[in-house]
């Protein structure tokens, strides 16, 4: 798997009885299981703004975190120093959570088989030139400022970050990979007269450079940016009140994720506290919905290899044609609920404790054309791109704001409408989806998910679909100034 | 060979840091001798940010421990000019060839940016450090003991589930607490560091009643002493909780809308991010270009003020080397000052107001002092009384609000008032109307203003704002 196998042993003279003396101090005074999660993170990040090169920034960030649990109870301390005596210290702190007799490890270390390499990059970014890096934001910058001379501004940003992990754990597995990361993203200002109107664009994965290429080379990225701000220039004011909505394919994805993805995180299931708890088996979405997390795509921003406990990712069906089949584990809530891994155990970095998160989260294309969705509604929005969500697990509400939408009038698309937050009931909210589109589409790659303060990167994905209800958070009442 | 042999001194650094030297005073050695090695090695300005901190933090839910993390931290951050070029780089690895390639990694950057006239270090005159006590360290939090720490947090707990019968689970109860020390120097002579606490105890009760609803209370201070009791914060997350209970969605209209001391403090931060500089000189902000203008009505006033007592926003210099100050952004409704840290000053002509903020990574930004909107002459309930129809808000959610055009759109839950008393919950809702129509709109400003960040505001009432739902 990867590059990474013997990155630790080489670089910081880690070897198999180091590993075994940390997960002995850390089992010390007792508990059942414990993993260390050593990590050597390198990033760097440009700026062009005002057609300069404003901002270069390298960094490195590195250490180790360790884990014990003992029954339900965690037990986690970590180091930015890899130094020996420093990951001892820090293996006794994390083993004070348990209570008991030393456990002894009797399973023998050993390296997991990688099934899979789902991002096999053949030159990292870290190690190409910084002009190279360059070339990808001065020509989204220019590209940004050809499209209209009503673009005033524009900033583009690159940022890539190469992470080699080791995760070793006291039932024997030891587990590396190699996580490369890269993102480009285009941010634009338009103004006409007194209006002023801003547009956002970006992409990437678990690629190297030459991912911006072809169809995703920055001046696509950067006319996106553009366009957006150009055609909000004409935005009047959003609707307000419930109505059909349909959304537009690719990162209106971030429905599923608000509505149902972090509801059904099995952390919140197994303490009952989830909208979803006690729903397993029973209908939450209309039939021809089915949603799944995928960890698995290769390439892709929220894919790994393997999880940030060292279980392989896989393929989850998390909704099948409607009804509820599974929820998202990591290794805690599955021991727990005895139940199997989902491989969806993550962390943000070694200093944070892994929980059960998404990967790449979508729903399989259904049989209707896009334009027949949009042509069946009479009166309703079409939303087709979207800033950032946000969800109350426990009741179950979520929100997700809309950054392009239009009027559809009499099954066309006419004018476009202010940024507006929609509203929902996640439990719901599917069962009210009555048109699947055949057009399944990914995020361009931009997606970063937080959860009690630890953000990961994620994807999500749908085919254009219609909500028969939903609230559209807008200033102007229904039959009113919008619709005309 | 192992690349990292040594813990936050090397050798070298050890020579210039004798032992009664104080923790933040090593650090402070530190930064001066990475700016040194800087200029040194070509570079013709040079800053150093060095943190430190420990960490305590536990979970507790329904009596029982389910978290204990405790970790120390420290990091590095380096900023270098070559002229009108700049470049930085950040660290973990205070090793002596670490920092030499750090250094050397650096100075290859900044030679690919490009020129900016705007950029460099303060200018000397400005630099400086406020020298009294700013009550940002307490030793009650240092000396905080686990034991201490999981009582509040599962006293905090108990009280939220004795509180009510229909409290029937916890999403959990959390005791952090955490010591941070900080260090600055520049090429310019400057070199200056303090150190900081900061405790909290919070719980998150779930109750159930047909629906499942979640609400939470926490105390927050720099000193473990000014905590509110674990039992008063487990009591006033149970009634939170309580209160949402059988939320209803309303029909779409157009009423009065109080935000709560929770949710005021948003919409404070929202105008923050309007005055900031880097909007401004940016165009995007919908408040470029209305300095010395009236954006608000006269009952607005808005101060960002970095001295005020243990304030979560207060620190004795910026993260530039300027010493801390009061600025007022907004008064009686007419727009005063912008927030600026140095480039934002030179890209507008105008003088920094010690407002740069500054983690290791990348260049200063520009972050709030205690950012906060004064209080007005209202108790609550006076505020509450007035609204004949109107809406409570308590929470919010999302993040529909467009600072470039000032459009404001948020999922929204809270309590319906009807005759100037809560009549019912209500969820599942949005606001939305538009911050610069909104700042002349704020007719009763309360007088229960409370620094629970480095944001606040007092309950606040809105009038013409759009409530959707059915």
């Amino acid at each position: 798997m990867g590059n990474s196998d013997r990155f630790f042993f080489e670089r910081f003279g880690l070897t198999d009885a180091n590993l075994s003396q940390y997960l002995g101090a850390a089992l010390s005074e007792g508990g059942e299981y414990a993993d260390l999660y050593l990590e050597h993170t390198t990033s760097s990040s440009l700026l062009v703004d005002e057609s300069l090169v404003k901002t270069a920034t390298e960094g490195i960030s590195m250490g180790c975190g360790i884990r014990v649990v003992a029954g339900e109870q965690t037990g986690y301390a970590y180091t930015d120093d890899l130094a020996p005596d420093k990951i001892l210290k820090a293996a006794k702190i994390a083993g004070r959570i348990a209570s008991g007799p030393a456990r002894v490890s009797t399973v023998g270390l050993s390296a997991l088989d990688a099934h899979h390499d789902f991002y096999p990059v053949a030159l990292p970014s870290t190690d190409r030139d910084l002009s190279d890096k360059l070339g990808l934001v001065v020509r989204a910058d220019i590209a940004a400022r050809a499209y209209d001379p009503r673009i005033k501004q524009v900033r583009a940003t690159y940022g890539d970050q190469i992470r080699h992990v080791l995760i070793a754990g006291s039932d024997g597995r030891v587990v590396t990979d190699f996580q490369p990361l890269v993102r480009l993203s285009v941010f634009t200002i338009a103004q006409d007269g007194g209006k002023l109107q801003s547009g956002s664009s970006g992409g990437g994965g678990r690629v190297g450079l030459e991912f911006f290429s072809g169809e995703r080379d920055p001046e696509h990225f950067a006319k996106e940016a553009a366009r957006q701000a150009i055609v909000q220039l004409e935005a009047r004011d959003a609707p307000a009140g419930e109505m059909e909505v349909v959304l537009g394919p690719g990162w209106p994805g971030i429905l599923l994720h608000e509505a149902i993805g972090h509801g059904l995180e099995a952390d919140f299931n197994r303490k009952g506290i989830s909208a979803f708890s006690g729903k397993m088996g029973q209908r939450v979405a209309s039939d021809i919905c089915t949603v799944v997390d995928d960890g698995t795509i290769p390439a892709r921003r929220g894919s790994l290899n393997v999880d940030d406990e060292g279980e392989p990712t896989q393929k989850t069906v998390l909704i099948e044609n409607g009804i509820l089949r599974a929820y998202l584990q990591d290794k805690l809530s599955s021991d727990i609920l005895k139940t199997t891994r989902t491989g969806n155990g993550r962390r943000e970095s070694y200093e944070h404790i892994p929980m059960p998160r998404m990967t790449n989260t979508y729903m399989l294309a259904g049989t209707d054309a896009p334009e027949d969705i949009i042509r069946s509604v009479k009166r309703g929005l079409y939303a087709s791109n979207f800033g950032g969500g946000q969800v109350d697990i426990t009741n179950g509400k979520f929100v997700f704001s809309a950054s392009e939408a239009y009027l559809i009038e009499d099954g066309r698309l006419t004018a476009p409408v202010k940024g507006a937050t929609l509203i929902g009931d996640g439990p719901t909210v599917l069962t009210r989806v009555t048109a699947v589109g055949n057009d399944l589409k990914l995020d361009p790659g931009i997606g970063t998910c937080g959860k009690d303060g630890q953000s990961v990167p994620v994807g999500v994905g749908i085919p254009t679909i219609k909500v028969s209800s939903l609230t559209v958070g807008g200033t102007a009442p229904r039959g009113t100034a919008s619709f005309t | 060979m192992p690349d990292a042999g040594f813990f936050l001194l090397t050798p070298d650094f050890l020579l210039l840091a004798p032992d009664y030297l104080l923790m933040e005073q090593q650090l402070e050695q530190i930064a001066v001798e990475v700016v040194n090695r800087a200029m040194r090695a070509g570079a013709t300005a040079a800053d150093v940010t060095v943190l430190e901190a420990d960490e305590f933090s536990t979970t507790l839910r329904l009596g029982q421990i389910e978290k204990l993390k405790e970790a120390a931290s420290k990091a590095l951050g380096l900023r270098l000019f070559l002229g009108a070029r700049s470049a930085s780089s950040f660290s973990s690895d205070f090793s002596l060839p670490s920092l030499e390639r750090l250094v050397e990694r650096t100075l290859a950057m900044a030679r690919v940016t490009s020129e900016d006239p705007a950029s460099g270090l303060p200018d000397a005159e400005l630099l400086g450090g406020y020298e009294g006590d700013l009550g940002l360290y307490s030793e009650d939090v240092a000396g905080l003991s686990t034991e201490e720490c999981i009582d509040y947090a599962r006293r905090a707990e108990r009280a939220a589930l004795d509180a009510d019968p229909r409290i029937k689970n916890s999403e959990g109860a959390w005791f952090e607490a955490s010591v941070g020390r900080r260090a600055y120097a520049n090429s310019l002579g400057f070199a200056g560091s303090y150190r900081s606490s900061y405790c909290a105890g919070s719980v998150a009760p779930v109750a159930e009643d047909g629906g499942m609803q979640r609400d939470y209370w926490y105390s927050v201070s720099r000193r473990r002493s000014a905590l509110e009791s674990p039992e008063a914060v487990g009591r006033k997350a149970a009634e939170r909780t309580l209160r949402k209970l059988g939320g209803r969605k309303k029909a779409t209209c157009q009423v009065p809308v109080i935000f709560d001391p929770e949710t005021a403090p948003s919409l404070v931060g929202h105008i923050f991010e309007a005055v900031r500089g880097d909007a401004i000189y940016r165009s995007a902000s919908f408040l470029t270009g209305k300095l010395n203008q009236r954006v608000a009505n006269e009952r607005v006033t808005i101060l960002d003020d970095g001295l005020r007592p243990g304030g979560f926003g207060t620190r004795p210099f910026d993260g530039e080397g300027i010493p801390a100050s009061v600025t007022p952004v907004i008064e009686k409704g007419v727009l005063s000052n912008y927030l600026l840290n140095c480039y934002t000053a030179r890209k507008l002509n105008m003088r920094t107001t010690g407002n740069a903020s500054r983690g290791v990574s990348g260049p200063p930004s520009v972050g709030p002092k205690n950012f906060y909107m004064a209080s007005g002459p209202h108790t609550a309930e006076e505020i509450r009384k007035s609204v004949k129809a109107g809406f409570y808000v308590t929470d919010l959610i999302g993040f529909g609000v467009n600072i470039v055009t000032g459009d404001y759109s948020r999922g929204a839950a809270g309590m319906w008032i009807e005759n100037g008393d809560f009549a019912y919950p209500v969820e599942e809702v949005t606001i939305a109307g538009n911050l610069a129509e909104m700042l002349n709109h704020i007719e009763m400003v309360g007088s229960d203003l409370e620094f629970r960040s480095a944001i606040a505001a007092p309950t606040l009432l809105i009038s013409g704002l759009t409530v959707a739902g059915t």
